[in-house]
């Protein structure tokens, strides 16, 4: 009763939609294991609406489209298990099966077997150690998600008087949350002199609410012993450093760090998978399967999104992917050709494609390593151009997705190359 | 005269610049990908609006998310926001039931976002 | 009327109220914060140290010598982490080689054993993660690491289960001497004491100087450290030490008991008793320093820094007596080594109350204690059994440790249990991962919530609660 054809780690927007699919495939047995007490995720505690729009053609809140998917997951008799954390994942010696170690209450811990796996785990927030703010560490510094999911889902009043680090969109987010429970939000403070966050939620978040965005700003002290009181704010230079005298001190209650995500992928680390140091997600092909053959990986997990749309998208491939897999096998025997990132771009999901295993339509998904105006994103192969297309605007906090013909890319012969060319330059 | 501004409807976020005559109506809208950003742009430019999600707390003071059903007039986001804080509604509530009729006297009511038993 | 009272619950003060339970004696601790463990015992290196540092004749090398020995089986008794993990003490400078030497002889001297120099070579063939630049070093064997909170809840959850009373979230306001002992005056009111210990830490001056006109120095000296995720945990198997280079006193990386890698601590002395902040300064001078000594520290993956506080005595060694006031004892100026010293101070403390008061041996005296049960340090089967008796052994609430909510239920259920996160986190290890709490905390202060009957956003990161330190009022 633990042998399952396809497990998949993680009932959020990733693994429902994956789930979603690989049952429509016709994948009957399989099984999602979700560490919370509901399904959804973090959409859960994403109580602001703009999600849904490729999905489901209309502007939903994140509550809702869980809901939405949830109710899909139910009515497809697709089963899951909640508060069941999965601990391990290993390629079973001398077999194709995976071991996935589980607990909970239910089955204590517990081996599951599969013949394949999704990892649609999501990702975390960078914690303050990790951006090596200095000062002291009193009551009232939260990373703007844990600030979110005890404002939105445990009712807690958290602060009155309150500054933002970081213009990721959780912060943005928050900023305005906060605003309409009442607290003041003196400021965001964003190092870099762009925002990191979608252009929508700096006008409907902050703009409408009079809150100032200071770029290239950091916060170098934090004052209070057992309570927050104050940071210190200071303008940075072209290399990020704190500009001497430039310093301003915020009262404050409640500072909250939106600087940034990190794809939560312990589990495939110790699943002996490939990780691409550039996303901090798994390397992966076309099919969205992982270094380890049966291994799939979509979501945060796999690169942080900023669009939910984007995860159901790709985690429903990944699901007919490990679907496919199941049924007939991947075929393995094709050329595979590396998918590069040139001038401009960090990476590129996947980073390999092979031949024998192309969609009619074939996503490559990635992000600008810097603002570019007026440019032209450029596909190619050797001498081969497969696309080119013009855009007025890319910035890092707006992943992008360009979509293949399979007919493009079934007899290339050289690596692919994704690159940003400046016009005019 | 021309108006610049950022389109709110989906994450895009498309520039739009609208032009407007000496009345302030807009005469023609560019930049926008889709129709919703003419809407936008002509609503934003004339009397804006705004959906409002918040929460609001059941009689055990557990926070249920909701939104305004249709947009609000922006200057009525704190109103409604003040009217739903000290509702206490009753449990279960269906995604999508109105917990709060006719917020703030805007005429729209305030739906639930998610199922709770 | 209490025989003594023990001002301060850090590891000194648990350990001595231990160390005094195993008489017939009526012993309260008094403790300014909501928790023990809350001052200079909670941020330090957590080295149980071999005994070659401190100068002979003196009462760190004699008390850290005997501490060190007495541990391993403290430890078990009282099921606190701890490891043999062994330390280094690296030269940079062929010139300094003879100090290599004079530690070993004084290692000798002070009754370490195990301990023998080598060349550069053989310390990077036990460390092949030493820097080039190391051309010898002192391999101490008998050097240990600690879990600095579990050792001094151990120790506290010891005294109490033997019939010491904690009185916590108490602040000693003044000291009044008369003829049976003291009238010691609190936030929470007076208590009456045949016998002070003065167990203060950075606070011990202000204390002595309640009832003393005689000068004692303390200076708090601030140290700076880096903690890094475990997947850097063992890039060193030792504690790695430096001699004394130009660039100052040197500063140690090492693992910890629980698998992260440590590094730090800076010394600036301050004026500030109250200054845990941490510095841009201090930290980069952590990290420069420890690049010295060991190759490709991950910087990189820092989950957290923190400050902590040494109390620095102003006779360079530990002031443990009797004062010039009968029964007012010092345990004071308690820097490093106090952690490795603590049992052994508690034991040279309990001579000192002989003195005083009679000493009749408790028969009643319970000598182990079972700490929290550790779920991931149980075998599968061990697992299993306990989930099945506790299904909240089955929840993970702390993904990045592994802690499950019986763990924290236990954590803020026992006795002397934590009311704060921090006090989960020191006891659980709840938070303390490489998230540093993102997920974790509304959970466990909803726990924490319930358990006190407040608000989750009144549950405090750490300190006292308002109301506990108004019940003196009512």
């Amino acid at each position: 009763m633990n042998e399952y054809s396809l497990l998949i780690i993680g009932g959020g927007p990733a693994g429902m939609a994956a789930a979603v699919a690989a049952k429509k495939a016709g994948v009957d047995d399989l099984l999602i294991l979700e560490r919370d007490s509901v399904l959804g995720g973090i959409l859960n505690q994403c109580i602001h609406n703009g999600f849904g729009l490729h999905t489901f053609k209309e502007e939903l809140t994140g509550p809702e489209y869980a809901e939405r998917y949830a109710n899909m997951v139910k009515e497809q008799g697709i089963p899951f298990e909640l508060d069941t954390m999965v601990l391990a994942v290993e390629k079973v010696q001398g077999s194709d099966k995976k071991a996935v170690t589980v607990i909970s209450a239910k089955r204590g811990v517990q081996t599951l077997y599969a013949k394949a796996v999704i990892l649609a785990m999501g990702c975390r927030e960078r914690p303050r150690g990790a951006l090596n703010i200095p000062g002291s560490r009193p009551q009232g510094v939260y990373t703007a998600g844990t600030a979110q999911k005890l404002v939105n889902l445990e009712g807690a009043k958290i602060g009155k008087e309150v500054v933002i680090l970081g213009s990721g969109d959780i912060g943005l987010i928050m900023a305005r949350r906060m605003t309409l429970e009442g607290a003041h939000v003196a400021a965001v403070a964003e190092l870099m002199p762009y925002s990191s966050g979608l252009k929508r939620n700096i006008v409907q978040c902050l703009d409408d609410y009079g809150i100032p965005l200071l770029l290239s700003h950091t916060v170098v002290d934090i004052k209070g012993r057992e309570k927050l009181e104050g940071v210190y704010i200071a303008k940075v230079d072209e290399n990020n450093r704190p500009i001497e005298g430039t310093q301003e001190y915020y009262p404050c209650d409640t500072l909250l760090l939106s600087c940034g995500l990190i794809p939560e992928n312990e589990l495939t680390i110790g699943a002996g998978v490939e990780i691409d140091p550039r996303t901090n997600g798994a390397s992966v092909s076309e099919s969205l399967e992982t270094s380890v053959e049966g291994v799939f990986s979509c979501g945060n997990v796999l690169h942080v999104h900023d669009l939910v749309d984007f995860v159901s998208e790709e985690s429903a491939r990944a699901g007919e992917n490990a679907a496919k897999y199941i049924q007939s096998g991947i075929d393995r025997s094709s050329k595979t050709l590396a998918v590069n990132a040139g001038n401009g771009v960090r990476y590129t999901v996947p980073s390999r494609i092979s031949l024998a295993n192309l969609a009619p339509l074939n996503h490559i998904r990635f992000r600008v390593t810097g603002v570019y105006k007026n440019v032209s994103i450029v596909v190619s192969s050797g001498e081969k151009e497969l696309l080119r297309k013009k855009s007025q605007i890319l910035v890092p906090s707006e992943m992008v997705d360009l979509i293949l013909k399979q007919d493009k890319l079934k007899d290339l012969d050289n690596d692919i190359s994704v690159y940003i060319e400046e016009v005019g330059v | 005269m021309i108006k610049e501004l950022t389109c709110i409807c989906c994450p895009m976020g498309c520039a739009l610049k609208a032009e407007l005559d000496d009345k302030g109506q807009v005469i023609s809208v560019s930049g926008n990908t889709c129709i919703r950003g003419e809407n936008y742009a002509r609503s934003e430019l004339t009397a804006p609006v705004r959906t409002v999600t918040t929460t609001v707390l059941s009689k055990d003071e557990k926070p249920i998310p909701v939104k305004t059903k249709e947009p609000v007039p922006k200057e009525k986001i704190f109103e409604v926001v003040e009217d739903i804080k000290f509702q206490r509604i009753d449990l279960p509530v269906k995604m999508g039931d109105v917990v709060v009729k006719n917020a703030a006297d805007t005429g729209i009511d305030i739906v639930a976002t998610r199922s709770v038993d | 009327m209490y025989d003594v009272l023990i001002i301060g619950a850090g590891v000194v003060g648990c350990a001595a109220a231990m160390e005094l339970s195993k008489y017939k004696l009526k012993v309260c601790v008094a403790e300014k914060e909501s928790d023990v463990c809350e001052g200079t015992s909670k941020a330090n290196s957590a080295i149980i140290h071999a005994g070659f540092d401190a100068k002979e004749g003196t009462l760190k090398a004699k008390l850290n010598v005997l501490g060190s020995q007495m541990m391993p089986e403290l430890a078990k008794k009282l099921d606190f982490a701890y490891k043999r993990n062994g330390a280094m003490v690296l030269c940079f400078d062929k010139a300094d080689l003879p100090k290599l030497d004079e530690l070993e002889q004084r290692a000798r001297n002070n009754g370490v054993d195990g301990v023998r120099v080598v060349t550069g070579d053989e310390a990077r063939k036990l460390e092949p993660s030493l820097s080039d630049e190391v051309c010898g070093a002192l391999v101490a064997e008998t050097s240990g690491i600690v879990c600095p909170f579990e050792m001094t809840l151990a120790f506290a959850e010891n005294a109490l289960q033997n019939g010491v009373d904690f009185k916590l979230s108490t602040l000693v306001t003044g000291i009044d001497k008369n003829e049976n002992g003291f009238t010691v005056h609190t936030s929470r009111g007076d208590i009456q004491t045949k016998v002070i210990i003065n167990a203060a830490g950075v606070y011990a001056d202000k204390i002595h100087a309640m009832v003393s006109s005689k000068p004692l120095g303390i200076t708090p000296r601030r140290g700076e450290y880096l903690l890094m995720d475990k997947a850097a945990g063992s890039l060193v198997s030792r504690t790695i030490f430096q001699l004394p280079t130009k660039m100052g006193k040197g500063i140690l990386v090492t693992p910890t008991v629980h698998g992260n890698l440590l590094a730090g601590p800076t010394a600036e002395n301050i004026d500030d008793k109250d200054n845990v902040s941490t510095t841009k300064n201090g930290l980069d001078e952590v990290k420069a320093k420890s690049a010295l000594s060991v190759k490709n520290i991950p910087f990189g993956k820092v989950i957290t820094s923190f400050t902590g506080l040494r109390a620095v005595g102003d006779t360079g060694d530990f002031i443990i007596a009797q004062s010039d006031v009968k029964g007012f004892i010092n345990a004071a100026g308690i820097e490093s080594p106090g952690l490795s010293s603590a049992p052994a101070i508690a034991q040279y403390l309990c001579e000192i109350v002989g003195q005083i008061l009679p000493l009749e041996t408790n028969t009643d005296y319970i000598g182990t204690r079972k700490g929290i049960t550790h779920f991931t340090a149980l075998s599968k089967d061990e697992q299993n059994e306990l989930i099945k008796r506790e299904p909240a052994y089955g929840k993970i609430v702390c993904r990045c440790e592994t802690v499950t909510e019986g763990e924290i239920l236990d954590a803020i259920n026992r006795p002397l249990g934590a009311t704060t996160l921090d006090g989960v986190k020191r006891r659980t290890r709840a938070g303390m991962g490489r998230c540093q709490a993102g997920f974790c905390s509304p959970t466990t202060m909803s726990l924490i919530a319930k358990k006190l009957g407040i608000k989750i956003q009144d549950v405090r990161k750490s300190g006292v609660y308002s109301t506990q330190r108004r019940q003196d009022d009512e």
